[in-house]
């Protein structure tokens, strides 16, 4: 095992593992807020009373959740260019080759499938929400969005931090799976580095520490913003 | 929409279903021993047994499946000559031995977790009559800890299950020819993702879903007194809906 592979400069790899982990962290924030915004809109379907957004809703989740990460990101890759082409070509009128660049369709991927789970962490924490306090606001004459922004929002957004943890988390792994369609973040740099070297291990293993390291790291943060928002509130 | 594609690659894509399967089923239930193991080694009062256990856990939960899988199979080359001196290269040198592996260690460290919550809900009051009425250590942990443990701890295994039949499609990543490794062999050489995903997701889907059924049957099976009144799907779906209306009534 040779360390001196992994200095930085020149000479080594360490700066393009650097890199890689920077590309690695982009990816993952982008695609876990749109997971967000994605499982929000699917967490008021699923509360809704209209039995097909819910029916919806819940096809959306169930598909997600029993179909391998690894299917959805061939299905986008192979096919989102393919799309992409039809829709510049019937509303743009634009007939030359373009292709959805990698970093979208990894967004896309793994957004789909961390908005699944975000649904689901959200919906439960506005059930978790006591009517009571809905109750309470209506009764001092709030208005309907002032009771979203001021009662609804604050605590959901409480109750829903410990689980949207566990989504990110899930979430930073899964970016390693979009490195087979080529988007060079860690365990593409790994690959590429491991392929030129014929160190394998060492490369392999920087990416396991650096994938370790994110994930320690953005665990403290999340530990740090649960009892930062849950300042002020009795403990039991 | 290629129905003739369709037709045609249906065939080999359900000839890859037993691959899927075994995979998975040989990791889930020597990655189940593996958890019984360090369950009990995180549970144990010596700190360095406990604490080993919580490292190999805490390794396996916070890294990504990928590497786990390539550090075991493409790492392991650089490593030829010690694994040959010790005669385990036979193995390492195998796809399918490598992802067995990898996917074992990884359930193994979640299946853990859930079976260490398990055994930490057994009511303390249930150990005491057992160790009153002279149960030995085994016989304890055999006939009170572990079925009721098992018990509460079902719902999230067979949520790690299901995890597991998906996580077998990273197997295809090192040349093994599952579901997922033969769908992407089809969709880059036709270039039509939607027609084989369709197919290869609705294996995925049918698989889980009858694990799903299999779970819900063995926890009623398990705990039958907590199901008397069990409504069906579409039941609980208006009641959803009626309950939804009623909590919008509330916020109108």
């Amino acid at each position: 095992m040779d360390l001196s592979l992994l200095v930085w400069g020149d000479a080594g790899w360490g700066d393009e593992l650097f890199f890689g982990a920077l590309m690695t962290l982009a990816v993952a924030s982008a695609s876990y807020l749109f997971g967000i915004v994605f499982g929000t809109g699917f967490a008021a379907m699923k509360l809704s009373k209209i039995t097909v957004l819910h029916l919806i809703a819940d096809m959306y989740t169930t598909i997600i959740r029993g179909i391998p990460e690894l299917l959805v990101i061939y299905l986008v890759f192979f096919g989102g260019g393919a799309v992409l082409r039809a829709v510049a070509k019937g509303v743009f009128g634009y007939g030359e080759f373009i292709d959805l660049p990698i970093f979208i369709t990894g967004m896309l991927c793994i957004g789909f499938s961390s908005g699944a789970y975000s649904t689901e962490v959200i919906r439960g924490a506005v059930l978790a929400v006591p009517i009571g306090q809905i109750e309470a606001a209506r009764a001092i004459g709030m208005s309907k969005s002032k009771r979203f922004f001021r009662i609804l929002v604050p605590q959901v957004s409480r109750y829903a931090l410990p689980g949207l943890g566990n989504v990110w988390q899930l979430t930073l792994k899964e970016t390693s799976l979009i490195s087979v369609i080529g988007l060079v973040e860690i365990m593409r740099q790994a690959d590429i580095g491991a392929g030129s070297t014929k160190e394998p291990f060492t490369f392999y293993f920087a990416a396991l520490l650096l994938y370790l390291g994110l994930t320690s790291i953005s665990n403290r943060g999340f530990l740090r913003a649960e009892s930062w928002a849950n300042r002020g509130v009795r403990e039991i | 929409m290629d129905f003739e594609l369709m037709i045609e690659s249906w065939p080999k894509l359900f000839a890859a279903i037993p691959v899927t399967l075994s995979l998975a089923a040989s990791s889930i239930s020597i990655g189940f021993i593996v958890a019984i193991g360090v369950s009990l080694l995180r549970l144990s009062k010596n700190r360095l047994l406990s604490n080993v256990a919580y490292f190999f856990v805490y390794l396996f939960r916070s890294t990504p499946l990928l590497v786990q899988i390539f550090l075991i199979y493409y790492g392991s080359g650089q490593f030829k000559d010690f694994f040959e001196s010790i005669g385990l290269w036979v193995f390492f040198r195998e796809a399918w031995f490598c992802a067995i592996l990898s996917l074992t260690l990884n359930t193994g460290a979640y299946t853990s977790e859930i079976i260490r919550g398990g055994i930490q809900s057994v009511p303390f009051g249930q150990i005491e009559a057992a160790k009153a009425v002279g149960m030995s250590k085994g016989l304890l942990f055999r006939r009170i800890t572990f079925p009721i443990a098992i018990r509460q701890a079902l719902p999230a295994y067979g949520n790690e299950i299901i995890l597991m039949v998906k996580s077998t499609s990273l197997a295809s990543t090192i040349t093994i020819l599952d579901i997922t490794g033969i769908a992407q062999k089809i969709i880059s050489a036709t270039w039509s993702p939607v027609e084989i995903f369709i197919i290869a997701g609705a294996i995925y889907l049918t698989i889980n879903f009858l694990i799903t059924r299999i779970v819900q049957w063995l926890e009623i099976w398990l705990s039958p007194q907590l199901f008397r009144d069990r409504k069906s799907w579409w039941k609980s779906l208006r009641e959803n809906g009626q309950q939804a209306a009623e909590v919008q009534q509330e916020f109108r």
